[in-house]
């Protein structure tokens, strides 16, 4: 198709590198918005820490993470031109990725539960529940 | 993800040999999987600050412990300087691919000059990491020790004063058990530690020094959660660490492209492939940022 891929023979079909720089950029500012929104969002949760109810918090902290993902398919699909790349080997890239909803839920609930036991009188530290707990009220 | 622009014809035998069943470089597709492994291993270090975090009562607010800019002294400015950190590395990644599309192009000198700038962009981070580090390992705080005194302690693998705030009357009982250099250390950070007012400081009695340091408005905290350091500068001194790499293959790239090796060879594929490293170094920091700087 191209002079450039001429000691490639193993690729069969090369994706078109024809067009302008007009979508790196399209993606960079998208990129640059979807960062402003979340400094935004960490700015309000820092402006109204101790206001906010624990859903409020939780959500928003939601809504970061989520915009944390919506950046991080940008990178990989369009500065790492996975996108561009065929489906099989999309695949093989993308479904061991799938482990870490386990990865995460499995952990971080674990994590949650470690602390509540820690909050009980047969936590580990029993003699410090009274402090612990009114810290807990202020810090989530 | 969706599909790709590339247009495949409908049968096309991906498995009966003599193409790449992926319609990749051999190269390219091993950078991929080292790519994955290396997210699982970044992944896994996230989950276990994430699994450790959720485990504790208190862990240290992002907005206290990351609130300085170089040259602004000690105004409160959260968020600020991780911004300008975050828009370096999106940036340098905005260079260095378009570094890999003057390569498509067989643009030597295009290739040259965005590979500079993404170095560029690169020392840059370095040296807001380096400058940011510095001045955690040698901040001072006052915070309640162990041993239930009061002491100036920085950020470190194994203190840091991060810790829920400290009542007036926790704080009184403290500076009660603390001794004569801990009460001089700790009224000398009211005069940000200039050497006159040290000595002078040094000639007072505890008592003067507790009733100086009692009506100051002195800011001082519990003791953070022990596994902040360690995960703090762990995580991002791991993810620096491949900055740091990620700017040397740049250098290599940018030598071999300046000998005219990419031309001989008729391609620019070992650009692409610098640059699969480099953006994945970006997309690291997405996640660290989140992690620790926004929530």
């Amino acid at each position: 198709m191209s002079a450039q891929h001429v000691d490639n023979p193993e690729v069969t079909f090369h994706p078109d590198h024809s067009g302008g720089t007009g979508k790196i950029w399209k993606i960079f500012w998208v990129l640059s918005l979807l960062t402003i929104i979340e400094l935004a969002l960490g700015y309000f949760l820092y402006a109204k820490s101790g206001e906010l109810g624990y859903v409020a918090v939780l959500s928003t902290k939601c809504a970061i993470a989520i915009l944390t993902i919506a950046k991080a398919y940008y990178i990989v699909s369009v500065f790492m031109h996975l996108g561009d790349e065929i489906r099989n080997f999309i695949m093989t890239i993308v479904v061991p990725l799938v482990l870490f909803v386990w990865f995460i839920i499995a952990f971080l609930s674990d994590g949650n539960s470690w602390k509540n036991l820690r909050n009980t009188s047969a936590g580990s530290k029993p003699n410090q529940v009274e402090q612990v707990q009114t810290e807990g009220t202020t810090h989530h | 993800m969706t599909m790709g622009s590339t247009t495949i014809p409908a049968g096309t035998k991906w498995w009966s040999g003599g193409k790449s069943p992926f319609n990749v470089n051999y190269g390219k597709v091993m950078m991929w999987y080292f790519l994955m492994s290396d997210a699982f291993t970044f992944g896994a270090f996230l989950i276990s600050y994430g699994t450790i975090r959720f485990s504790v009562n208190h862990w240290a607010d992002p907005n206290h412990v990351f609130n300085s800019f170089p040259f602004a002294g000690h105004a409160n400015l959260p968020l600020a300087f991780v911004s300008l950190m975050t828009f370096i590395l999106i940036f340098s990644s905005v260079t260095m691919v378009l570094a890999v599309h003057e390569g498509h192009q067989m643009n030597r000198k295009g290739v040259e000059k965005f590979m500079i700038m993404t170095i560029i962009g690169g020392l840059a981070f370095l040296g807001c990491q380096a400058w940011e580090w510095t001045h955690l390992l040698t901040g001072e705080h006052v915070a309640l020790l162990t041993d239930g005194t009061l002491g100036v302690i920085p950020t470190t693998v194994k203190m840091n004063p991060w810790g829920a705030d400290l009542d007036h009357g926790t704080m009184m009982a403290a500076l009660q058990k603390t001794s004569h250099e801990g009460l001089v250390a700790i009224a000398s950070t009211l005069h940000h530690g200039a050497e006159t007012v040290h000595h002078n400081l040094n000639q007072l009695t505890n008592q003067e020094l507790i009733n100086q340091i009692s009506t100051s408005g002195l800011h001082a905290t519990h003791s953070g959660p022990i596994a902040f350091g360690g995960y703090f500068f762990g995580i991002t001194g791991f993810h620096g660490f491949h900055v740091f790499s990620g700017v040397i293959i740049n250098i290599v790239m940018y030598i071999k492209t300046k000998l005219g090796h990419f031309d001989q060879r008729g391609h620019y594929e070992m650009i692409e492939k610098a640059g699969l490293y480099w953006h994945f170094v970006d997309l690291v920091w997405v996640f660290v940022f989140l992690c620790f700087y926004l929530v």
